[in-house]
């Protein structure tokens, strides 16, 4: 039973990794860069949830509303203000761009916020629910969690496969230039990738600090990178792999804190990440595709 | 006389400090086939390209049915009745290929899910193989399929004019000359079609008229016959003595 009571926190880990790799993954897929800013958006969100819940009152959807609505907008003002002059630019120009936005975000964070660490209320509450005579509890939170996740992939799924935007999200991360000349418009595309990966990070900022309550200008940067390894590892670009990648993650992670050393899980999942690309350099469900001639 | 679908005045392009394309000037009238011939580097896709606004010409102007295109952005060109088929096909190997055709139907909203659907079909009878492999993931098909797809695709758009970059380029000698009889039906029914390629005489043989390029300019016209019987031609182009 507590072998169970494990798997589930890995889980509900992961699918906070698998909501913000989701975000990596896309805009990887999209604009081919690494958004390590990423992390910090969440951040973001967390607070501008904080704010409105324990601040205004506001009810706890309306604030995880209003965090998505400020992190959307972000994303698409960080996209339009840093990264879009950059299109022609080598990728590592980009990359470092990426890295000093993190750095904005978090500077900018502790200038409003203090580094003063925040208790954030949990957005649905601290109770549990006991099944097996009180063996197995779990936490609305990790309920919450797991459905949100489960939600979010089902809506993105049928977002890229059935309309006519998903569509173009997808012809645009395969071919740019071809897409452009199917009337496309590359550039609004891109915005809307890094609009739904930043509301998608609002989210999991919620989540995440609902979990862990801390709440502080350096909140994203971990999760964010330990998302990022799991959208390497289920597959860069990949919207399942960000999915499985996370949900690995997050069960290695909490198995290994659990039976190994709390001190030592993070090493333990870059050590499976590295053997995985040893066997698998495109990632679990990577592709790559031959040209045909 | 009617207005040419396109016209090219005198454009000059560059690459950086590279001349690429000096002084080009042509039409294509409705209903034409007209071609682009030259060697690797005359300027052929750079002068596609143009029309295409992915470049932009530093003098000399190109006008679609009577209204230029410049400042026009890429995107917007697709909804003003061009369409290119990109040098290399350049389908989407990962999408299948209705979803490809989809893609082409991009610009054409306006038309709504079933003029949409009306135009897959005519696509699909068009070319059976393609309906036959609607399903299937782009990249599954065989090169000759591919470029099928590309023009295909080309088509949802319902272009005024139809430019294809090197449509027979890697592709076996009988899927070349099966690409060209495509090309020849697609233009009896009716496409106007502005055929850039490197293979002179299969161009030739189905061109109504052709422009032959050499570092970046235009050395000879005329009709696909004169052209294919000129001696210079034969010699430079076509590897007759």
């Amino acid at each position: 039973m507590t072998l169970l009571n494990f798997f589930i926190s890995g889980i509900s880990l992961g699918s906070i990794y698998a909501i913000i790799a989701l975000g990596y993954t896309m805009v990887y897929g999209i604009a081919k860069m690494l958004n390590f800013a990423h992390g910090d958006v969440i951040m973001v969100g967390a607070y501008v949830c904080f704010y409105a819940v324990s601040r205004y009152d506001l009810p706890p959807v309306a604030g995880v509303a209003l965090a998505m609505f400020v992190c959307t907008l972000l994303g698409i003002i960080v996209e339009k203000l840093a990264y879009k002059p950059l299109r022609q630019a080598p990728s590592l120009a980009v990359l470092i761009t990426a890295i000093g936005v993190s750095y904005f975000l978090q500077n900018t964070a502790l200038l409003l916020w203090s580094s003063n660490p925040k208790v954030f209320p949990s957005v649905v509450g601290r109770g549990a629910i006991k099944l097996f005579d009180g063996q197995l509890s779990l936490s609305h939170v990790t309920v919450v969690t797991i459905v949100t996740c489960v939600v979010i992939m089902i809506c993105l799924t049928w977002f890229t496969g059935n309309t006519r935007m998903g569509k173009a999200m997808r012809a645009c991360s395969e071919d740019k230039g071809a897409a452009q000349l199917m009337g496309i418009n590359v550039n609004a595309t891109i915005s809307m990738t890094f609009a739904i990966g930043s509301g998608l990070a609002a989210v999991a900022g919620v989540l995440l600090c609902s979990a862990y309550p801390t709440l502080m200008p350096t909140t994203g940067s971990l999760p964010g990178i330990k998302a990022f390894t799991a959208a390497v590892f289920g597959g860069i670009g990949s919207i399942p792999g960000a999915l499985l990648g996370g949900l690995l993650l997050g069960v290695i992670e909490i198995f290994a804190k659990a039976y190994i050393s709390s001190q030592l899980s993070d090493a333990v999942v870059f050590a499976v990440l590295i053997v995985v690309l040893l066997v698998k350099p495109a990632g679990l469900l990577g592709v790559q595709m031959p040209e045909k001639v | 006389m009617t207005e040419p679908i396109l016209k090219v005045e005198d454009i000059h392009v560059y690459y950086g400090s590279i001349h690429a394309v000096k002084g080009i000037s042509f039409e294509v009238n409705e209903g034409e086939i007209v071609t682009l011939i030259g060697a690797n580097g005359a300027g052929k896709s750079t002068t596609l390209n143009t029309i295409s606004c992915l470049l932009h010409p530093s003098t000399g102007s190109v006008s679609l049915l009577g209204k230029p295109l410049a400042k026009t952005p890429p995107h917007k060109v697709v909804e003003r009745g061009l369409a290119q088929v990109p040098e290399g096909r350049r389908i989407f190997l990962q999408m299948t290929v209705q979803e490809n055709l989809e893609m082409g139907a991009y610009t054409q909203t306006a038309r709504g899910a079933s003029g949409v659907a009306q135009d897959l079909e005519r696509v699909y009878d068009f070319f059976p193989r393609l309906g036959e492999r609607r399903r299937q993931v782009a990249g599954t098909l065989s090169g000759g399929e591919q470029q099928m797809l590309a023009m295909g695709r080309a088509l949802m758009s319902r272009p005024k004019l139809l430019m294809l970059d090197e449509p027979s380029m890697g592709l076996a000698p009988i899927l070349v000359e099966q690409i060209f009889e495509i090309i020849a039906d697609l233009h009896k029914k009716g496409s106007t079609i502005l055929l850039v390629e490197q293979n002179a005489q299969m161009a030739l043989s189905i061109a109504s008229r052709g422009y032959v390029l050499e570092t970046g300019k235009i050395v000879t016209t005329g009709t696909g016959e004169e052209l294919l019987a000129s001696p210079a031609i034969k010699k430079a182009y076509l590897g007759g003595d």
